[in-house]
């Protein structure tokens, strides 16, 4: 492999890890501060004993999330120094600003909440957790602005002499509808994971008959979040791809291995195409429903690869704007069937359970030990296709990938560099897991009434 | 000032913070075993950072989005160029970040001792590397127009390992480590404060001896009267850090070693400006604050947002250092022994 190669597999495997537990985090944030706001108006123990135990869930995950960021920011110009010097211009400027606005106060606050239990009132400890989680939010979507302008460049111009993109318009770049769709599509998910990993967890317990005064409430309010963060996803995914369709038809086209310019396409179930990705050999589909998907008519014509891939000849010069194929079918699939599948299992449950009933079985058990991973998977799968389909672009129309990597860097570096991230987050990935399976297990802690003389000496919170 | 020159300014003072800030973190970090024997101890040094230590290192991550927005060409270079001293900076802020949420959880002697060198090492490299990096981008570094027209790093790994830059990371080291030796003995009470004011003195003249050599030979290859005056401040700012350590001034000590922190990076800058990475193999193919820069319509946005929130984060960080300003001592500890994952609750 050359450094090319090495560079974009360690900002796949970088990128894919970092996003585990991003969304976890995001989403997580907020229910904990609903927690405790629930705890702050009704005083009831419970609620306090579930901040405690699904906030030390969040803050596991969001110290990986933190450290894995960092590698984030710098990679561009370690790997990919050409496509820094190309859109500096433009790109820094909202990573700049993740950094000021968001990081600062999710940093800031979510110290003060951690540590802040014996040292704010209660009212001004809740409000930490909520401006932490408000910084998440922040920090999302600077990054999808970031991110938007690659996928559709906007409020730029060329200059030739100096070889990069330059901005003329921020607030363009800020509010185009790429970044704005990508925002309210990735935030509810963000939920939908923290609402699966709060309803698994919380499921768990029931089953297990531990704490259960303190789970049921969490059941509830993670499968309800997860439900509605469903429907809101999937409304928005599909104004995401009408964005997409327009914007890079290609992305849609692969996504449904659809080779030739058609109407009334059908949404495609299961297409076998070629090895070379020329043309389909077998394939089942759903009649006219990726016309209506893309178009908002089923009548629509939906462009298809080869159609595209000839006018992107004319346009850009002799190539191959074809993505990965196989990649980008599965990979929408995936997405779309993993996070329907965790919405289904939170129906099933929430109709098990109206009146109070307590859910239970093996199927239960086992479909509540999934849950936490499959909105994981829907987000890694759903990044790996936004990505992996946009190739051979990093910049849309603008700049290949090939001609963005560092050229100084040899693929003896990036090879290295490229091992030891992947060993080193192997490592933490199984020391993490093995922490929140073990704090599942220790479960929520009594709530000391521990008499007022202590409270004083001793700190609610050490490292 | 041009809105270069006011960015240029800008970067520096994300230093300055970061220097400050996380120069205490590195320096707790190093001497953790050192001024922290028992379990009650350790837990207590490193929750001093507790509510800190992310925060701190924020002021890095800014100055990295900062500078890639300000001087793309700045942050594309020497990233690109200082490929593998950034990756091991990068290994070790994620060790340490982790360590210090994970080290706790657990009661187990070996768990938490690999952890607590894992702290160590950690803060040690960043602590040394950094030193090494900016000793070598005012020294100078390989630098040419490549065929693309663009400035690239022509060196290798150990064009960065020469005797100035190895002198600069020890002297970035010692002078964190005795920060750090001073924020513990502000923030701490006992047995800790104690070790760490006798630490303290020690580094603090093995800092002085780096620091001169250091600043001597700086001096003597950027004949600058601005970098004159301030070597001499740093000097005597830090003869007056050990001055008020000696007289048990432990905040004026702190607030010392903090403004010499601060005052290196500014030296640093002041020995560059109006260069950012200047070339050492050809001067014309030096990085300054013109052909590195982003264009105006940037700065200027960038400036809007720099000037409005700068000031707010400022407000609201100081606001979180007063609020855990309280000592902490090993008797504040509960159960230091145990971790919240050692038993199962009923």
């Amino acid at each position: 492999m050359n450094a090319l190669d090495l560079a974009r597999w360690q900002f796949a495997i970088t990128t894919v890890y970092h996003f585990i537990f991003v969304p976890i985090t995001i989403g997580s944030g907020f229910l904990v501060a609903g927690l405790q706001t629930a705890w702050y108006r009704t005083q009831k123990e419970k609620y306090l004993r579930a901040t405690k135990f699904f906030g030390k869930l969040f803050l596991i995950n969001f110290a990986i999330g933190v450290v894995t960021g960092i590698v984030q920011e710098f990679q561009f110009g370690m790997n990919w120094s050409a496509y820094s010097r190309f859109v500096g211009d433009i790109f820094g400027a909202p990573l700049a600003m993740e950094g000021l606005l968001a990081f600062f106060l999710e940093s800031t606050f979510l110290g003060l909440w951690i540590f802040g239990w014996d040292r704010l009132s209660k009212k001004a400890h809740l409000a930490s957790i909520w401006v932490a989680a408000f910084g998440t939010l922040f920090s999302a979507y600077f990054i999808l602005a970031a991110n938007a302008f690659m996928q559709h460049p906007v409020g730029y111009t060329m200059n030739v002499e100096r070889g990069r993109a330059e901005l003329t318009d921020i607030v363009k770049v800020l509010t185009q509808n790429t970044a704005v769709a990508a925002f309210f599509h990735t935030i509810p998910s963000a939920f939908l994971t923290a609402g699966g990993l709060f309803a698994g967890v919380a499921a768990w317990m029931i089953v297990r008959k531990r704490d259960v005064e303190v789970a049921k409430p969490v059941l509830k309010m993670g499968l309800v979040t997860i439900v509605i963060a469903f429907v809101v996803v999937g409304i928005t995914g599909d104004w995401t791809a009408r964005v997409m369709t327009t914007q890079q038809p290609m992305k849609m086209a692969a996504a449904e291995a659809a080779y030739d310019t058609k109407s009334n396409v059908p949404f495609s179930l299961l297409t076998i195409g070629t090895l070379d990705g020329a043309k389909p050999v077998f394939q089942i589909g759903l009649p006219s429903v990726l016309s209506f998907m893309s178009t908002g008519n089923f009548n629509g014509v939906v462009e298809g690869v080869n159609d595209l891939q000839a006018q992107y000849v004319k346009k850009y010069g002799p190539g191959d704007y074809k993505p990965n194929i196989p990649l980008a079918y599965w990979g929408f699939r995936l997405m779309i069937g993993f996070g329907a599948l965790a919405a289904l299992f939170a129906v099933i449950v929430l109709v098990g359970i109206r009146r109070g009933r307590s859910p239970s079985g093996k199927w239960f058990l086992r479909g509540a030990i999934a849950l936490p991973f499959l909105p994981i998977l829907a987000n890694s799968f759903g990044w790996i296709f936004t990505e992996s389909a946009r190739q051979p672009w990093v910049v849309f129309g603008l700049m290949k990938t090939s001609a963005g990597v560092s050229p100084t860097v040899g693929a003896g570096s990036v090879a290295f560099t490229m091992i030891a991230f992947t060993l080193l987050y192997g490592v933490l990935a199984v020391i993490e897991f093995g922490l929140m399976i073990r704090t599942i297990k220790v479960g929520p802690e009594p709530i000391a009434v521990a008499g007022k003389a202590d409270s004083d000496s001793v700190l609610t919170m050490a490292y | 000032m041009s809105l270069n020159s006011f960015w240029f300014v800008i970067i520096a003072v994300l230093w300055v913070g970061y220097f400050i800030l996380e120069g205490f973190d590195f320096g707790v970090g190093i001497l953790l075993k050192v001024v922290a024997k028992d379990q009650a101890e350790r837990r207590a040094v490193l929750t001093t950072l507790g509510p800190l230590w992310d925060g701190n290192e924020v002021w890095l991550l800014v100055a990295g989005g900062a500078t890639f927005a300000a001087f793309p060409e700045w942050y594309a270079t020497l990233f690109s160029g200082f490929y593998l001293p950034l990756f091991l900076i990068l290994i070790s802020l994620i060790v340490r970040g982790v360590a210090f949420e994970y080290r706790s959880k657990y009661g187990k002697a070996q768990w938490r001792g690999n952890w607590d060198t894992a702290i160590m090492i950690s803060s040690a490299i960043p602590a040394i590397l950094w030193g090494v990096a900016f000793t070598n981008i005012v020294h100078g570094v390989p630098l040419a127009k490549s065929s693309a027209g663009v400035i690239e790093y022509t060196g290798g790994f150990f064009n960065l390992l020469n005797p100035f830059a190895l002198l600069g990371g020890l002297t970035t080291f010692a002078l964190f480590a005795t920060h750090g030796a001073f924020f513990l003995a502000l923030k701490t009470d006992g047995v800790i404060r104690q070790r760490a004011n006798a630490v303290a003195l020690k580094i603090g003249l093995v800092t002085a001896v780096l620091a001169i050599a250091f600043l001597a030979w700086t001096n003597h290859l950027v004949a600058k009267t601005d970098v004159h005056i301030l070597s001499l401040a740093i000097v005597i700012i830090w003869v007056a850090a050990l001055a008020a350590h000696r007289m048990g001034r432990e905040g004026w000590a702190f607030l010392a070693s903090a403004i010499t922190s601060g005052l290196v990076v500014i030296t640093l800058f002041a020995a560059l400006y109006p260069n950012v990475m200047p070339s050492s193999t050809n001067p014309a193919d030096s990085l300054n604050i013109f052909n590195a820069s982003s264009t105006h319509y940037t700065l200027k946005v960038m400036t809007y947002v720099a000037v409005v929130l700068t000031p707010i984060v400022l407000i609201y960080q100081g606001w979180t250092y007063w609020i855990f300003r309280k000592r902490i001592s090993a008797s504040n500890i509960a159960s230091p022994n145990s971790g919240v994952l050692d038993k199962i609750h009923p």
